[in-house]
């Protein structure tokens, strides 16, 4: 088969299997629109801005476990995509972005739209390729695929400048069924001495703690950590990318950890004897003042990216391996070992665990007559039973969506953990109705992070990808805010809106339904009445009461046991502000 | 602590500059940096000189390693190791200073690659102290330039860094 380089690459897509591909035609990419239109099986997904297309494809990607492909041309297309590919490099989320190059004569000439991809997306992309040679197109598709996919997975640039493309240049077309590159060749299955030695600590721990991360979602090994713990009965944290990846309801699980984690995970933590990490990086977000982090535990860390294993926390037991095969062996050996966990340690260490869930750390003001957040996420959750797929954007509402959604299946929760990007969740969102248009989506986001990629709701009513909007809206950047109350004694620099627009009329503007709420009585039949709408996307504008806070939390540089707790009488946020 | 990196790369736009870029991306520190193909030419040779904690150096092996261009590495601190730089210097002469030069040059095992009238340059390689010290040891006024390539290692012995 004679192919041109632009049906190349959709030919590629089409052996890849890649159902969307999310993007914004110009100059650069116009020998691959034309490909695109001359063919149905690859779908392209117009967005409104680029930073849209590359958060679309991301939430794909969450949701599906499926690479999410991204088409931009060059120049500002390029660079508009790539907060989009950091959001994905931090996160760890298989994605392919194609980026339209000047023709190569011309590379270097400050040509029009001409910018140096390769060079802007080096420090945030797993890896990238400029194709200057038309025979290499197809091997450099594969090979993009697959690194993105494999190890610890990440996003891949593959720049390609538009004479390669070029309709007039057709050569013979075979994708490879596989490829090797010699100098990456990411660890499956881990070191058997170090799974044993694992393995044996872990029966003689007395105060264990399991503290899972995005890895196990990315590494499609919830089962196999449910099984874990609930063979070994020991409670079980979340960090906030590994939420789902273990039944937030069941009576294991003690929480996220972390700044906005419970007392019970972040105190589990902290007195711990044993910390099993699986697939978790050891944030900063997570660990808090580093040198007074879990000071009597011994750590066994498991991660498929060596450079993630004492990187900031020195381990004791380092496991260099995928983490499903790795629990799959774990498992295997502890069926088979003769020693059992101590039951009398477990008993006094879950007893000791309940006292501090006794403490009930995430209570707040149920007789509020304002609207409270957390009220809102608990009855998103049991309007959509638990069931839905949520997206967030970054700020308040994500970490009372984190908190207060239990999530019990894994990709189901979808958020901008590592690089923290506002403006994800509403793209990200439709990526993910693409993906299960039968599910529902959810985005909860803020009066802030809306507005910064607003302009997709054009893209969900084009693509008929009814998503609800769930906006939090206290008229402030809300952890702003909160950290100015905090630490800035009050002084809220430019964390206030003065100008907020009336969203219900902005949505119905995009031909989608509008509401507003007001009032905690009215937000359980909103959410109902949004979600019997299933074919429309419906924005609900939830006016929140501006003074609430995020707890508990870990302040900047504070320990785990070190954590501000919501005042017991539940009121000390339900006052005016200064 | 000093360490000498050893890195076999793909011979390929772009792979000095992701190396280039991690170092300055994560804050570790470059003391001297020399890559030349190798007898492959599809690779490349890099040594790097770096300072660092034994944690630090630990990250950045790492991290190297997971370029996707890089193929290999050692740490060739880690054992017994050669190292050796070339240098050249021109040094302003006199027809009172041009004996004594050549003698020092001669004690330090240098060699006067080029002549003219009013200046040598003396060619030298040796461990980066070595150079030092012949530079320390020639008047600083007479230099007009120095050029030196960053130190290269190799290791002893049996063991090498190849594929």
């Amino acid at each position: 088969m004679e192919l041109n380089g632009a049906q190349i690459v959709i030919q590629s897509l089409k052996d890849e299997g890649v159902e969307y591909i999310f993007g914004y035609p110009g100059g650069a990419v116009l020998h691959l629109y034309d490909a695109i239109f001359q063919q149905d099986d690859v779908k392209h997904i117009l967005v409104r801005h680029e930073q849209g297309a590359t958060h679309a494809a991301d939430g794909y990607a969450r949701a599906t476990g499926k690479p999410g492909v991204v088409l931009v041309t060059s120049g500002p297309g390029a660079t508009n995509a790539v907060t989009g590919i950091a959001t994905a490099y931090m996160d760890s989320i298989p994605m392919v972005i194609i980026s339209g190059q000047v023709p190569l004569p011309v590379i270097g000439s400050d040509a029009f739209q001409e910018v140096d991809m390769v060079g802007i997306t080096r420090p945030c992309v797993k890896h990238n390729f400029l194709v200057k040679d038309i025979t290499k197109l197809a091997e450099t598709m594969k090979k993009a695929f697959y690194v993105a996919t494999t190890g610890r997975p990440g996003p891949v640039v593959v720049d390609i400048p538009k004479d390669i493309t070029d309709p007039r240049i057709k050569i013979p077309y075979k994708y490879p069924k596989k490829v090797t590159i010699r100098s990456y060749n990411p660890a499956v299955t881990g070191h058997k001495g170090q799974i044993k030695k694992a393995v044996d600590l872990l029966l003689t721990a007395q105060k264990p703690i399991i503290y899972s991360g995005g890895g196990v979602i990315l590494g499609e090994a919830s089962k196999e950590l449910t099984e874990f713990a609930q063979l070994l009965d020991f409670p079980i944290t979340n960090t906030l990318m590994g939420l789902g990846a273990y039944p937030a309801t069941d009576k294991q699980f003690v929480g996220m950890l972390g700044m906005h984690g419970t007392y019970e995970a972040n105190m589990a933590m902290h007195e711990s004897d044993v910390i099993i990490a699986i697939g978790a990086r050891f944030d900063d977000r997570v660990t808090g003042k580093l040198d007074q982090f879990c000071p009597h535990a011994q750590i066994i860390h498991i991660d498929v990216d060596p450079a993630s294993i004492s990187k900031t926390v020195k381990v004791a037991i380092p496991i260099v391996g995928e983490v499903k095969p790795v629990l799959e062996q774990m498992l295997e050996m502890i069926r088979e070992s003769k020693k059992k966990p101590s039951k009398k340690a477990l008993d006094s260490w879950w007893k000791q665990i309940n006292q501090w869930r006794a403490l009930k750390c995430m209570e707040y003001d149920r007789n509020s007559r304002l609207i409270k957040p957390q009220y809102v996420i608990e009855q998103l959750y049991e309007v959509t039973k638990g069931e839905a797929y949520i997206t967030s954007d970054v700020g308040q509402h994500q970490m009372w969506a984190a908190q207060y959604y239990p999530f019990d299946k894994p990709r189901h929760w979808i958020n901008s953990g590592g690089l923290g990007t506002m403006g994800f969740g509403l793209p990200a969102a439709i990526g993910v109705k693409l993906a299960f248009p039968d599910s529902d989506v959810a985005c909860v986001t803020g009066d802030g992070s809306i507005q910064m990629c607003i302009q997709e709701l054009s893209t969900a009513l084009q693509y008929n990808a009814p998503v609800k909007i769930i906006n939090l809206n206290n008229s402030y950047l809300g952890m702003v805010r909160q950290w100015q109350e905090f630490t800035y004694e009050s002084r809220y620099s430019h964390s206030y809106m003065d100008t907020i627009p009336d969203f219900v009329k902005l949505t119905e503007a995009y031909g989608h339904v509008g509401m507003r709420i007001d009032k905690p009585e009215d937000v359980r039949p909103a959410l109902e009445e949004a979600f019997a709408m299933k074919d429309r996307t419906v924005f609900l504008d939830i006016l929140t009461d501006r003074t609430e806070n995020v707890y508990p939390m870990i302040e900047a540089g504070k320990a785990h046991n070190d954590m501000t707790l919501r005042v017991a009488d539940g009121t000390s946020t339900d006052r005016e502000l200064a | 602590m000093r360490h000498i990196i050893s890195i076999l790369i793909e011979n390929e736009s772009g792979a000095l500059s992701r190396v280039a870029g991690l170092f300055s991306a994560r804050g570790y520190n470059i003391e001297s940096l020399t890559v030349a193909p190798t007898e492959d030419p599809s690779l490349s040779r890099m040594t790097l000189v770096t300072r660092g904690s034994d944690d630090i150096i630990e990250q950045i092996t790492k991290q190297l390693n997971k370029l996707i261009d890089v193929v290999k590495l050692i740490d060739l601190a880690d054992a017994v190791h050669i190292e050796r730089e070339l240098m050249m210097v021109k040094i302003r002469t006199t027809e009172q200073t041009r004996e004594e030069i050549r003698g020092m040059a001669d004690i330090f095992r240098g060699k006067i690659i080029d002549v003219t009238p009013t200046t040598y340059v003396v060619e030298m390689t040796g461990p980066s102290s070595k150079l030092d010290a012949f530079i320390a040891a020639i008047d600083g006024d007479t230099i007009i330039e120095v050029v030196r390539s960053g130190p290269t290692g190799i290791s002893r012995g049996e063991k090498g860094l190849h594929l």
